[in-house]
C-alpha cells in the first residue's frame, strides 16, 4: 500500500432517532437510536437475525423505513433515495458487476455521475494503487480470488470519496488470515481517509479491535452502544456480558454467597478470566473437565446450579472431581437486576461488605 | 483377453446407443438425406418413375417468383417479429419480476398465448379482424368512425395482421426465459448500482441488459427458427393470400408438397429452407459470441 490520497475527507455524523422497520409481525428493529460520529468508525454487532443489516440498508436508502428518522450530516435523509445520501457500500457478497472489468466496476459510479476522463483516471490510480490492484485492472471479478474481489469492492466504495462508507460482513467469506489482514486494511484506510463507517458483523472480535464505538444489538432492539474497552468492563446488560469475552462471562445466583439482603433479585457477573486460586476466596467450585489450551487451562465446573468457567494458568494441577476455593477482585464482579435487567454498580460495594464479614 | 474385454465395452456402449440412434435416424437423418437426395430427381407421376434431372430443381426454384416472394414475406415476417416480440418479452418480465398485487396472476395471464394452441389463437384473431363486426374494426368504427375494413383480405394488411398474432403469442413465450433469468441476477448488484446513483434507465442498459445477453442469444435463436418454422396459423387466417401476400416459405413448400403433390420441388425448397437455417444459427452464434457475457 503507498501513501498516495492526499486530502483526507471529512466524515459525517450519522443520527437514528427511534428507527423501526416492520416486517408482518416482525419488529425487524425496534426503535433504535444510535448516533454515530462523524469520522468514527463504528460497529453494528448481534447475533444472526437481530436486525444489523435491516438497519445499514434503512441508512443505505435501501430499505424504507416503517417509524423514526435517520439524519446525515445534519440532513433528514429518511424518504431520501440512496444516491442522494452521498454514501457508498460494500455488499456482504461484494455484489461485483461480473459482467464489467475491475476498472469498470471501480469507476462505475464515476461515470454514471460523469466526471471527467481525466480525473476518473487519476482517481483510479490512485485507489488501485492503495489496494494493489494495478495488474488486475482487465481481469473480471470471476478470476478473482475472494480477497481480491473483496479489494475491488473496497476500491469501489472508496473511490468515490464519500463521506459515509456502509459495510455489511464484507469479510465472512474470507478464511482466518485473510480476514485478520483484511481488518487491518480496512482499519487503517478508514482512519487514513477519515470518512465515517459503519460496519456490520456478529464477529465481536471483528467489532472490538476494529470500531471506535460498538453498538450491540440484540432482538431489534440496542443492548449497548459503548465504546470497545467499557462493553467488556461495564457491560451494561447480561447478554452483552455473555457476547462480548470468550469463553464467555460466567452468570450465576447471588444465593452462590449465602445470605444476601436482595439475593432473589440479583445476578451475578464474573469472567473467566478474572477469578484465581485463593484458599480464602467466596467461590467454591465443583470441577467437572478442565481443558488443556497451551498458556492456560480452562477448568469447567458447578456453582449452585449454574455452569462455571475459569481461566487458570496451566502450572495448575486441578483434576476432575475435585473442590476448588477461587477468589476475585470485587472491581471484576458485575451485578445486574434479575427483572430490568440493568447493571447495578450500586450494589457491588454493599456484595464486597458482606463478603468480608 | 485385454483386447476381448475392450471389444465387449465397444459392443455394450454401442447397443445402449441403439434406440435412441435408431429413432433418430429414421425420423431425423434418413429423411433429410432422402430430401436432399429427391432435391435431384423429378417428381414421379402415375408410372413414370423419378429421374435423375441435376440441378433442374433449383433451376426452376431461382426462377420461380413464389419463391423470392415467399423468402421475401418471411424476411419481413422476421423482422417484424422478432425484435418486437424479444422487446415486449424483456418489458412484462421487468414488469412481472417487481413486486406488485397480483404477480403470479398477471405472469399466468402473460404466458397464457404460448399455452394455447396456435389453432385455437388464430380463430379468435380471426373473430378480432372479421370486417364489420370483428373486435379491431368494431372499437375503430367507434372511436374513430373509419369504415370497415379488411384486414387480413388486403394484401397490403395480410401480413402485418398475421405478425401481430405471432408477436401476441410469443412474447409470453420469450417472457418465461427472461424472468428466469431476471431472478438469476442477484438483486444487491441493482441496490449496488443504486447506491453509486445510478437510475432505473442507467441500471437497465449497463447491468441488466448485458447480464441478459445469453437469454436474448437463445431466444434469438428460437425466435428465427420459430420464424421460418410457425405457419399453422397461417392456414386458418389467410390461407396464404390474397396473392401469396401472407405465404412464408414453410407454407408454400406444404403447397407445393402436399397440395400441388409436386414433392421433388417441395424437397429442393425444403433443402434451401434447412440451408437458410443453419446458415442464420451459425452466423447468430458468431455474431453474439463477442458480445454474450456467459459467467
Ligand atoms: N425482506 C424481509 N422480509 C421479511 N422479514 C425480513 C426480511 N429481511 C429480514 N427480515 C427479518 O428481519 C430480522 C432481521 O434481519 P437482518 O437481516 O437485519 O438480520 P441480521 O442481524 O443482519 O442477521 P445476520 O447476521 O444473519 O445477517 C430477521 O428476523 C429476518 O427474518
Ligand atoms: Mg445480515
Amino acid at each position: 500500500m503507498t501513501d498516495q490520497l492526499s486530502v483526507p475527507l471529512a466524515g459525517k455524523a450519522i443520527q437514528l432517532t427511534a428507527v423501526s422497520k416492520i416486517w408482518g409481525d416482525t419488529r425487524a428493529v425496534d426503535q433504535i437510536s444510535v448516533e454515530v460520529p462523524e469520522g468514527s468508525f463504528t460497529a453494528l454487532l448481534g447475533p444472526s437475525g437481530c436486525g444489523k443489516s435491516t438497519t445499514l440498508r434503512m441508512i443505505a436508502g435501501l430499505e424504507t423505513v416503517n417509524g423514526g428518522s435517520i439524519e446525515i450530516d445534519g440532513r433528514n435523509v429518511t424518504t431520501k433515495p440512496s444516491a442522494q445520501r452521498d454514501l457508498s457500500m460494500v455488499f456482504q457478497s461484494y455484489a461485483l458487476f461480473p459482467h464489467l472489468s475491475v476498472a469498470e466496476n471501480i469507476l462505475f459510479g464515476l461515470k454514471v455521475r460523469r466526471v471527467a476522463r481525466v480525473e476518473r483516471l487519476e482517481r483510479l490510480k490512485r485507489v488501485t494503487g492503495l489496494l494493489g490492484l494495478a495488474e488486475l485492472l482487465d481481469r473480471k471479478p470471476s478470476q478473482l480470488s475472494g480477497g481480491q474481489q473483496q479489494r475491488v469492492a473496497l476500491g469501489r466504495a472508496i473511490i468515490g470519496e464519500k463521506p459515509v462508507c456502509l459495510m455489511d460482513e464484507p469479510l465472512s467469506n474470507l478464511d482466518a488470515k485473510l480476514r485478520h489482514e483484511m481488518r487491518l486494511e480496512i482499519r487503517a484506510l478508514q482512519q487514513k481517509l477519515g470518512f465515517t463507517m459503519v460496519y456490520v458483523t456478529h464477529d465481536q472480535v471483528e467489532a472490538i479491535t476494529m470500531a471506535d464505538q460498538v453498538v450491540l444489538m440484540n432482538g431489534g432492539k440496542i443492548e449497548q452502544a459503548a465504546a470497545p474497552r467499557e462493553l467488556y468492563e461495564r457491560p451494561a446488560s447480561p447478554f452483552a456480558a455473555r457476547f462480548i469475552g470468550t469463553p464467555p462471562m460466567n452468570l450465576f445466583s447471588a444465593h452462590a454467597f449465602g445470605a444476601l439482603g436482595q439475593a432473589e433479585t440479583l445476578q451475578l457477573g464474573l469472567r473467566p478470566e478474572n477469578a484465581f486460586l485463593d484458599d480464602k476466596g467466596s467461590i467454591l467450585l465443583d470441577v467437572r473437565a478442565v481443558e488443556y489450551l497451551g498458556a492456560d487451562v480452562l477448568v469447567d465446573g458447578v456453582l449452585g446450579d449454574a455452569a462455571f468457567q475459569v481461566r487458570l494458568p496451566s502450572t495448575n494441577s486441578t483434576r476432575p472431581g475435585e473442590t476448588i476455593r477461587l477468589g476475585f477482585n470485587l472491581e471484576n464482579l458485575h451485578v445486574f437486576d434479575r427483572t430490568s435487567g440493568k447493571r447495578r454498580d450500586d450494589l457491588t460495594h454493599e456484595i464486597g461488605v458482606h463478603l468480608h464479614s | 483377453m485385454r483386447s476381448l474385454k475392450i471389444k465387449r465395452d465397444w459392443v455394450h456402449g454401442w447397443l445402449l446407443l441403439l434406440p435412441a440412434m435408431v429413432f433418430l435416424f429414421a425420423f431425423t437423418h434418413i429423411p433429410a438425406i432422402m430430401t436432399f437426395i429427391n432435391s435431384f430427381y423429378s417428381t414421379p407421376r402415375g408410372r413414370r418413375s423419378a429421374k435423375f434431372i441435376g440441378l433442374d430443381n433449383y433451376e426452376r426454384m431461382m426462377s420461380d417468383p413464389v419463391f423470392w416472394k415467399v423468402l421475401w414475406n418471411n424476411l419481413w415476417f422476421a423482422i417484424g417479429t422478432i425484435p418486437v416480440s424479444i422487446a415486449l418479452a424483456i418489458v412484462m418480465a421487468l414488469w412481472v419480476n417487481e413486486r406488485l398485487a397480483g404477480r403470479g396472476f398477471v405472469r399466468m395471464a402473460y404466458f397464457t398465448p404460448t399455452v394455447l394452441p396456435l389453432i385455437a389463437v388464430a380463430n379468435i384473431w380471426l373473430f378480432f379482424y372479421t370486417p364489420g363486426f370483428g373486435l379491431f374494426d368494431q372499437i375503430t368504427g367507434s372511436l374513430f368512425g373509419w369504415s370497415a375494413s379488411n384486414y387480413l383480405g388486403d394484401p397490403a394488411t395480410a401480413l402485418n395482421a398475421i405478425i401481430i398474432v405471432t408477436v401476441w403469442k410469443e412474447a409470453g413465450f420469450f417472457m418465461i426465459f427472461y424472468l428466469a433469468a431476471l431472478q438469476a441476477i442477484p438483486v444487491s448488484l441493482k441496490e449496488a448500482a443504486q447506491i453509486e446513483g445510478a437510475g432505473r434507465w442507467t441500471i437497465f442498459w449497463r447491468i441488466t441488459f448485458p447480464l441478459l445477453m445469453p437469454t436474448t442469444l437463445f431466444v434469438c435463436i428460437n425466435a428465427v427458427i420459430n420464424s421460418f418454422r410457425l405457419v399453422d396459423h397461417i392456414f386458418i387466417l389467410t390461407d396464404g393470400g390474397p396473392d401469396n401476400a401472407s405465404a412464408l416459405l414453410l407454407f408454400y413448400i406444404f403447397e407445393v408438397a402436399f397440395r400441388f403433390w409436386e414433392t421433388a420441388y417441395g424437397a429442393t425448397l425444403t433443402v434451401a429452407l434447412l440451408a437458410l437455417l443453419s446458415l442464420l444459427a451459425i452466423g447468430q452464434f458468431f455474431l453474439f459470441d463477442r458480445k454474450v457475457h456467459y459467467k
